[in-house]
């Protein structure tokens, strides 16, 4: 079997730069060095599986042989909103406050 | 035998001595729980707590001394781990990014333990998010281990373990994505159990790896750390992964006699770095077995060594799909915005917000800690365009093979004996620098949670540190009564 086209690969610093614009995180210049670092070491050590021919097999999503569980559609109490509102850092009345995040004309 | 010896006892008793004591009135509960509370605070050093209920616990108590009704688990003062919610109480999951949430509901687990008399003592400390091995990684500092202050307690779940160990509660809660129930009840002297994937509901549970989470108990004793199982396993409509195979007895038949166990060896679970006094209570134990009829023969699961690279694919990938919902908006930390405002008397205007992509990404890059930071960049990194392929879905595959090997194992075998742990608790420090070196202490716990079957860890013996050793036992799906069975009979003759 042909290996998938990973061998020998390491993390570098734009990767970093690119999973952490994905993951929403902002590290630090000192962070960015350490988790190239720490990050390709992982990768490394994963390596390991493409010892096995894997071609003819199912990838296991899920341990259990459960499919698609479902409930009856009935209507149940739920939290109540002003608990909801409870934990969220800034709020007004019963919605969380955001910035804009629609583009359109300033009112 | 003095009065304060005998109180001193309560922790120390059996489930069942513990409740005849209530019952005739040799220990009062209320007062017990002001004991644990005091106890508590004289051992903060061992940081085992981030929170204690001992208000809840004693209205908890009282409630059940005006009680008629049985409560069969009266008398189990229980630690539970801070990911695992109790309304109204904080679910930091040792991390700053849930600073100030308070749970608004109260998991199933600790729900059906609250309606068998079970009283909550606190909350435990965890690595951050359950992501480690120590709890060196918990935000709120490392909790220590009982049996020696200068190693660790184990983890994730390591706080809970040293709860119990230290006589701070008579059971606790922890939770599983690969070893962090066993792993501290090894390294803590405890029987530990991480039952079958979807047995115990997760509802309530913060969710880390969710195709592997799952809640685990830890207790001095396997009678009851069974009780505290079988009380909250079960289907729940509320967790639509929670299995509705029927919880069996497992307390009431610990006694039942092993012979013609088929007990399989797996060579791959002997072989690398073990420490030889583990390697000699896993012989010993065999041994044992062996003098009450059970057989034992080696056998194999081939693919055990790659459990840990499968593991840091998946885990790490269902992390940072979890993890997303940190956003600093709903609940939680939030940075990057100006300080709030005190409520205008007239004018209605807010302070400007930057875009809300600063706000989540500073909230996040403040409120998560390094090793979260680690796993959530790996996880979306396998993920990602490109890698989704040669990582995520090979070590799906490799997971296959996995959880083939034990079906096809215990074709033949009821049960497998194996270290819980290639060492004793390590040092502070020991394993911090090399994430992989931290991997591998949970290279014989991991391969359960990505098969699925059950798993318990019980103390067998001590190595010439007197740290206490773990040794594993492992059953096909839905057989944590075998486990507590054959738990029960070793803990009899460990010395």
């Amino acid at each position: 079997m042909k290996h998938e086209e990973t061998k020998g690969r390491r993390i570098s610093l734009e990767e970093v730069n690119r999973i952490a614009e994905l993951a929403r995180l902002s590290p630090s210049e000192d962070e960015r060095e350490q988790l190239a670092a720490k990050m390709s070491s992982v990768i490394d050590f994963v390596e390991q599986l493409n010892e096995l021919d894997t071609t003819s097999i199912e990838p296991l999503h899920h341990v259990l042989d459960l499919h698609s569980v479902l409930r009856d559609d009935v209507v149940r109490p739920s939290l109540p909103v002003s608990e909801v509102m409870k934990n969220a850092p800034q709020k007004k009345g019963d919605y969380f406050i955001v910035p804009r995040v629609i583009k359109g004309a300033e009112t | 035998m003095s009065e304060r010896a005998q109180i001193d006892n309560f922790t120390e008793l059996g489930l069942v001595e513990r409740r005849e004591a209530l019952a005739v009135g040799k220990f009062d509960l209320v007062k017990e729980v002001r004991r644990l509370s005091a106890k508590i605070e004289a051992k903060s050093v061992l940081n085992a707590f981030l929170e204690t209920t001992d208000e809840l616990a004693v209205e908890c108590t009282s409630k059940l001394a005006h009680s008629e009704e049985a409560f069969p688990l009266r008398g189990v003062v229980l630690a539970v781990k801070d990911n695992i919610a109790l309304k109204d109480h904080q679910l930091t999951c040792a991390s700053k990014i849930l600073d100030g949430y308070k749970s608004l509901f109260t998991s199933t687990a600790l729900q059906r333990l609250s309606d068998a008399g079970v009283v909550i003592i606190g909350k435990t400390n965890l690595d951050e998010f359950a992501m480690g091995s120590s709890t060196e990684h918990s935000a709120f500092g490392p909790s220590l281990n009982p049996f020696d202050n200068s190693r660790v307690p184990g983890g994730s779940s390591g706080g809970s373990a040293a709860a119990v160990a230290a006589g701070l509660a008579t059971a606790s809660l922890g939770s599983e994505t690969g070893g962090s129930v066993r792993q501290p009840a090894a390294f803590c002297g405890l029987v530990g159990i991480k039952p079958t994937y979807g047995r115990i509901s997760r509802y309530g549970l913060v969710a880390f790896g969710s195709s592997l989470d799952q809640i685990g108990v830890m207790a001095r004793t396997t009678y009851e750390c069974a009780k505290v199982f079988e009380t909250m396993a079960g289907h729940d409509p509320l967790d639509n992964t929670s299995s509705p195979v029927p919880v069996p007895d497992c307390a009431g038949n610990l006694d039942r006699p092993l012979k013609g166990l088929r007990v399989g060896l797996p060579r791959e679970y002997r072989e690398g770095t073990i420490q030889p006094e583990v390697a000699n209570s896993v012989e010993r134990a065999a041994k044992v077995l062996k003098e009450m009829g059970a057989t034992i023969t080696e056998c194999s699961l081939p693919h055990t060594k790659y459990a840990i690279p499968v593991y840091y694919i998946l885990a790490p990938a269902e992390a940072s799909s979890n993890l997303a919902r940190y956003d600093g908006v709903r609940y939680g930390l939030r940075r990057g915005t100006p300080p709030p405002t005190p409520p205008a008397s007239g004018g209605e205007v807010a302070p400007p917000l930057p875009p809300i992509e600063d706000i989540i990404r500073a909230s996040r890059q403040a409120g998560f800690g390094a090793e979260v930071k680690r796993r959530i960049m790996l996880g979306t990194y396998v993920l990602s365009s490109g890698y989704y392929d040669a990582y995520y879905l090979k070590a799906q595959k490799v997971r296959r093979l996995i959880r083939q090997d034990f079906l096809n194992v215990f074709d033949d075998f009821d049960l497998l004996l194996t270290p819980t742990t290639p060492t004793t608790a390590f040092k502070f420090g020991e394993k911090t620098a090399d994430p992989i070196a931290m991997y591998l202490s949970d290279i014989f716990t991991a391969p359960a949670n990505l098969a699925g079957v059950p798993a318990i860890s019980v103390p067998f013996g001590f190595d010439d540190k007197g740290l206490p050793i773990g040794i594993q036992l492992m059953a096909a799906d839905f057989r944590e009564d075998l486990l507590f069975q054959v738990a029960h009979q070793l803990e009899g003759v460990a010395q």
